[in-house]
């Protein structure tokens, strides 16, 4: 087994995952490359997108991806950091929303 | 920061031969991880590289410059000493009276630091080339009341500005070009606007230069020139023509700072990764000939850094036959992937 269950030489082989599914690799892939496209919104604006979503999903591979891919569209390290108290936010925000429930089934079952 | 050059800290890699050796070494070496450039560009038909049309003459002036900037391919700095003298100014004025280029490249260093370099702009733009370019760092224009009136100077001579500035914010660019020359670049171009540069239908051209900070890429030049345009507007009401992008090579103090932050490895596979077939074909080694301080003849101004003069019996200035010299083969190495990288780069931005 390898030393860890993350290596980072393993992002480029991402590829590799259409070996055994050639169809449905080549699907997302070209699904993917569409998606980060100049569109409604800008390619930087999507590459911020991607870094707070790869946070949160916390997916290293990403956040490698996606910190390097901002440096070269010259996204800057405030607009980095911003960009994860978004999912930071989001993701504080549903666990309190839920604390909604939480006062309800509190106040329901008290006297 | 280092204030100085790595010549002028004594260090190994101030030695092109040292730093020649690094990139034939290591992963570059026979059976290592990455193919040499040799072997990438033979699997795409393009080996040997060869000249197309000279179009451009470059000519660096010497290698002092005010800046010590950390990215910089020419080990430039107030160390260095190297100057043209007067004799190879006169001979490239006479070499540009008979060759058929179409532009002249001035560069350094800081060639506005020259003692002759009024005099050989004036003889030059007397010859009369469809582009003359001087490359300049910006801060030269502030760093001393003699420069103050260099826009004006350059407006006279219709000069063709390329001017280096590597982020439109602060931070960045102070952290590769030191600590002040962002405020001072803003002062030199809000100089260059005054007198028209940039502006819209003055035909005085006003270009910007921009390298990563760092061990990354350059982004689609398109779109950083769009995100420079707005910031630089808004910010501070600055007007320019074009963004150039141009990757870091690997070589002198990038590779210096490649090495020491570890990021050699992974950086030269980028760039073998993001090897572009479609940039070999315009390199700028195909349509330009690089002149040194001393008068010899490279493929461009990365191979003069190497010390790597053109495989030609025609070294020198004082030999130039273009025939002869057009019959070349490019001379290259591992730096080369940087010129090949994604969309390609060369002292024109991208080139494909
Ligand atoms: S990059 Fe340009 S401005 Fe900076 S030290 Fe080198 S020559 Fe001077
Ligand atoms: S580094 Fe010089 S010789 Fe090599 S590809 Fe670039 S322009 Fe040509």
């Amino acid at each position: 087994m390898k030393p860890s269950y993350y290596q980072s030489s393993d992002l480029k082989k991402f590829k590799n995952i259409s070996d055994w599914s050639p169809d449905l690799g080549k699907k997302f892939f070209d699904y993917y490359n569409s998606v980060f496209e100049e569109g409604a919104l800008s390619a930087r604006e999507k590459s911020l997108i991607a870094l707070a979503v790869a946070h949160t999903v916390q997916c290293p591979y990403c956040i490698d991806a996606y910190t390097q891919d901002g440096l070269e569209r010259g996204v800057d390290k405030e607009e980095m950091m911003e960009a994860l108290h978004v999912a930071g936010a989001i993701r504080g925000g549903a666990s309190l929303v839920h604390g909604v429930q939480m006062m309800d089934v509190y106040e329901k079952r008290s006297m | 920061m280092a204030t100085k050059s790595l010549k002028g800290r004594v260090h190994q890699l101030a030695e092109s031969t040292r730093q020649l050796d690094f990139l034939k070494n290591g992963i570059f070496a026979p059976g290592g991880l990455l193919p040499t450039f040799e072997e990438k560009i033979k699997q795409s038909q393009s080996l040997p590289l060869r000249p197309k049309t000279l179009e451009i003459l470059q000519m660096n002036l010497g290698y002092m410059c005010n800046q010590v900037c950390a990215h910089c391919h020419v080990d430039a700095g107030p160390d260095r000493k190297e100057m043209m003298s007067r004799k190879t100014l006169e001979k490239c004025l006479q070499i540009l009276e008979k060759s058929p280029v179409s532009t002249l490249d001035l560069t350094g260093g800081a060639p506005e630091m020259h003692p002759d370099f009024r005099w050989f702009v004036a003889e030059a733009s007397k010859i009369g080339v469809a582009d003359f370019i001087v490359r300049s760092n910006l801060t030269i224009l502030r760093a001393n009341k003699k420069y103050y009136d260099l826009p004006d100077f350059f407006k006279a001579h219709r000069i063709h500005v390329v001017s280096s500035l590597p982020f439109y914010k602060k931070e960045k660019t102070d952290r590769q070009r030191g600590e002040g020359v962002f405020s001072q670049s803003v002062k030199a171009l809000q100089m260059l606007n005054k007198v028209g540069y940039g502006m819209p239908g003055s035909g005085l051209q006003l270009d910007l230069v921009y390298n990563p900070s760092g061990a990354f890429l350059p982004a689609n030049q398109q779109a950083l020139e769009n995100d420079f345009k707005k910031a630089l507007k808004q910010d501070f009401d600055i007007d320019f023509n074009q963004l150039f992008t141009i990757t870091n090579l690997p070589i002198s103090r990038f590779l210096e700072y490649l090495i020491a932050s570890e990021n050699y490895e992974e950086y030269m596979q980028r760039l073998v990764d993001a090897f572009n077939p479609e940039a070999i074909a315009n390199v700028m080694c195909t349509n330009t000939l690089s002149i040194s301080w001393d008068g010899f003849l490279y493929d461009c101004d990365f191979n003069q850094m190497l010390d790597l003069k053109v495989v030609s019996p025609v070294q020198h200035l004082d030999d130039f036959d273009l025939d002869q010299l057009q019959n070349r083969e490019i001379c290259i190495s591992q730096h080369c992937y940087g010129c090949t990288a994604g969309a390609g780069s060369s002292c024109q931005g991208a080139v494909v």
